[in-house]
């Protein structure tokens, strides 16, 4: 050790060096997000796996679906039925409940995901043109599943009794299918399925990311550190945050590259636009998770708060249930989360080719989800270690 | 306790009295955690240019003491200046001219020596934070480690970075708590010689520190115990106030002590007894009740009693004997 100080006083910078600062605590997180193998391979590899894997799995065309059927007349028009759902791949009858009670014991229990009707004098009905009703309950919680399913149905039986009774396929069916409506089956495309996982996929990550930065320092005993250097805590919320954007935005674009080319999501919209408010959604859930790290005490209570936020997300945002058929309660909750928003502009720009100033009331509350959160942020940084 | 804390302060606080060059002054300062006061009323002023040795055993309230100075903790009663700036109201000017050295690394560990200091050099404006950075490592003597992570260096390696790190922006104040942990006994005078040469030009410093020749090393000291601060002044001083007499007995034949250090222990008049190496140190505070309980082993002819100074341990480890008295 020849010396520990620098013979001539440092040069400084001049000015009170806000961005220089920031950009110090960017740099710093950046070598440290590359020094971690695996969160770094994890950027690529989560969105990249959950899509793949939800995206197919939520897009393959059904099958089998354990399915009930009550005949309330022994017609050959019901047996037609029954034999044209036996031939299908779309579902299995496993079931012939004798009684409506029965049929609504299977649905409840989850034995079956779809009730199938034939009323009494159903075939004669039929036959009059009085457009008899088949009554069809279905368990939606899986809403894509069954709208498939559903949609299936209708063609299936049309053609069944057409094949079998000469019944005319042209015009109207000859008969309607009555879909109970209390088990909620949405009737969502499967198109809205990919553009709703960018949004999810995002919001999880990018709370991960965030919500252990301010308690990893605290349990690695670097805020000891960091705390008696000159630095505000703004620049080092801004520090923390900027590299996750950059983060996020590359998985957000490898996200809709794949949506788009591997599942034929159409992109309607700007591009530009929808990069623009990505990049806002990204920013307001990396916020929301580094507001976590100021509160949470360690970094398992972060992780405790980020995953109580986000099954709200998931659950009243409108990806799981469709947002309009929520109780109003529920839809405030709803507004006051990003995703909400996100799946808003992220589907109507990719389907419906939304423009900005169709976009603003979203865009608007994003932008404040996001300053809120940095607001209580930055009250909430604990700037000494009392 | 307060009564010996004056007594050897009187002349220490004397000179820095309300001089312009005090670096230091704080005055009063108490720290609670969970309402159980850790740091009691603790004044101390520290002039320009002093190396200034903070002692105390395990506990004592050094590093929170230390804390509150730089503005990492918020006391709960008392006030006081760091560099002319209020340590409850200025702590973002304190930290701009202060060089902190933590007790345990709080470096990253996951960036390298070279990274590390880079970010330092970025945080505290330095103009060319790379050139400032290999600058540094060439200082320290981190050559040829400056790719390694910081993590990954030995543990003196460590502290030479942390002191680097601390130094790098040229502060006016160093505070250092124990800096020479772990640190090897030829880098350990380096350190002390190098403490000395920067003092000479104004640095103020404030060590921390276990070792005995350190605090010698030291222009004044301060001791603290149980959050109180017990003594302040130079080595000098702070032995002086002490008013112990000590004498050391070693056995003119080679046979142990040990035996005899037991039986004197709880002889009225004997404060302390402590074995230092094949010697044994034995002393009290009253020189007259010393004198007398060791008369009886003074005329056997295999010891050999020699009176001397009492040196700054003895001093210290009296001084935490009779803290625990008075908290315990
Ligand atoms: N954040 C905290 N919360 C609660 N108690 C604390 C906290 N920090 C320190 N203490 C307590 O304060 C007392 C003094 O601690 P401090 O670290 O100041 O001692 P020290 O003199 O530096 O000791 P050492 O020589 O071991 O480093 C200890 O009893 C410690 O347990
Ligand atoms: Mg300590």
């Amino acid at each position: 050790m020849n010396q520990l100080i620098p013979t001539e006083e440092p040069r400084r910078m001049r000015g009170d060096g806000f961005w220089r600062k920031t950009w110090a605590v960017l740099v710093k997180e950046f070598i440290q997000l590359k020094r971690d193998r695996v969160s770094f391979i994890m950027i690529v590899t989560i969105p990249l796996v959950q899509l793949l894997l939800f995206g197919y799995a939520i897009n393959t065309t059904p099958r089998d679906l354990p399915t009930a059927v009550l005949l309330q007349e022994s017609s050959n028009v019901g047996r037609s039925i029954l034999a044209a759902l036996h031939n299908t791949r779309y579902f299995k009858v496993t079931e012939l409940p004798r009684t409506e009670a029965e049929l609504d014991r299977l649905l409840a229990s989850g034995k079956v995901l779809f009730g199938i009707e034939i009323p009494a004098n159903f075939e004669r009905e039929l036959r009059r043109g009085d457009i008899p009703a088949m009554l069809v309950a279905a368990d939606a919680t899986d809403p894509v599943a069954a709208s498939s399913a559903l949609s299936a149905l209708g063609r299936l039986v049309q053609t069944a009794l057409a094949h079998d009774y000469a019944i005319p396929q042209a015009g109207s069916a000859p008969f309607e299918i009555r879909t109970h409506a209390r088990y909620n089956p949405a009737a969502k495309t499967e198109l809205n399925i990919v553009p709703g996982l960018v949004g999810t996929i995002l919001t999880m990550t990018m709370l991960i990311y965030t919500a252990l930065s301010v308690t990893r320092e605290i349990e690695r005993g670097t805020m000891e550190n960091l705390l008696a250097m000159p630095i505000t805590p703004i620049e080092i919320m801004l520090g923390k945050i900027i590299p996750y954007v950059l983060v996020g935005f590359v998985q957000a674009a490898m996200i809709i590259a794949i949506g788009v080319f591997l599942f034929g999501v159409p992109m309607l919209g700007n591009l530009g636009v929808l990069a623009a408010l990505s990049t806002l959604f990204i920013a307001a859930n990396l916020s929301i998770g580094y507001t976590f790290s100021t509160v949470a005490q360690n970094q398992l209570q972060a992780m405790q708060m980020s995953i109580m936020f986000f099954l709200p997300n998931i659950l009243l945002s409108g990806f799981m249930f469709p947002f309009a058929g929520m109780p109003l309660w529920a839809r405030w909750i709803g507004e006051a989360l990003p995703l909400t928003h996100y799946l808003r502009i992220v589907r109507s720009i990719m389907l419906k080719g939304a423009t900005v100033s169709d976009l603003h009331y979203d865009a608007a509350a994003l932008a404040a989800l996001m300053l809120v959160a940095m607001t209580i942020a930055v009250t909430r940084f604990r700037r000494t270690l009392d | 306790m307060t009564a010996v804390g004056n007594s050897a302060t009187a002349p220490a606080a004397a000179k820095a009295g309300n001089d312009h060059d005090v670096v230091i002054d704080v005055q009063h300062l108490t720290k609670r955690f969970d309402g159980r006061a850790v740091v009691r009323d603790v004044s101390m002023q520290v002039k320009r240019g002093t190396i200034y040795g903070f002692l105390g055993p395990n506990g004592s309230g050094k590093t929170t003491t230390i804390r509150m100075l730089c503005g990492l903790l918020t006391p709960d009663e008392g006030t006081g200046t760091c560099l002319g700036y209020d340590i409850r109201t200025e702590t973002d000017r304190i930290k701009r001219k202060v060089g902190y050295m933590t007790q345990r690394f709080s470096l990253y560990q996951d960036l390298s020596v070279r990274e590390n200091l880079e970010f330092i050099g970025r945080i505290y404006g330095l103009q060319k934070p790379r050139q400032a950075a290999r600058a540094a490592i060439e200082r320290l003597g981190l050559t040829g480690r400056e790719e390694q992570l910081a993590g990954e260096l030995s543990g003196g390696w460590k502290q030479r970075l942390a002191l680097g790190a601390c130094t790098m922006p040229s502060p006016q104040l160093l505070l250092l708590d124990e800096p020479t942990a772990g640190v090897d006994p030829k880098a350990r005078r380096e350190f002390w010689n190098e403490i000395h040469a920067l003092a000479a030009d104004g640095l103020t410093v404030l060590v921390s520190t276990h070792y005995m020749d350190e605090a010698e090393r030291c222009h004044e000291i301060a001791y603290i115990a149980y959050g109180e601060l017990l003594v302040r002044g130079t080595v000098d001083e702070v032995i002086a106030a002490s008013h112990l007499t000590t004498y050391v007995v070693s056995a003119r034949n080679g046979n142990s002590l040990s035996t005899l250090g037991q039986e004197l222990e709880h002889k009225p008049g004997i404060d302390m007894v402590a074995p230092f190496g094949t010697s044994l140190h034995v002393s009290g505070r009253d020189a007259a009740a010393l004198e007398a309980a060791i008369a009886p082993y003074k005329a056997r002819d295999d010891l050999d009693w020699q009176r001397s100074e009492a040196s700054l341990e003895d001093v210290f480890i009296d001084l935490m004997g009779r803290a625990k008295d008075n908290f315990q």
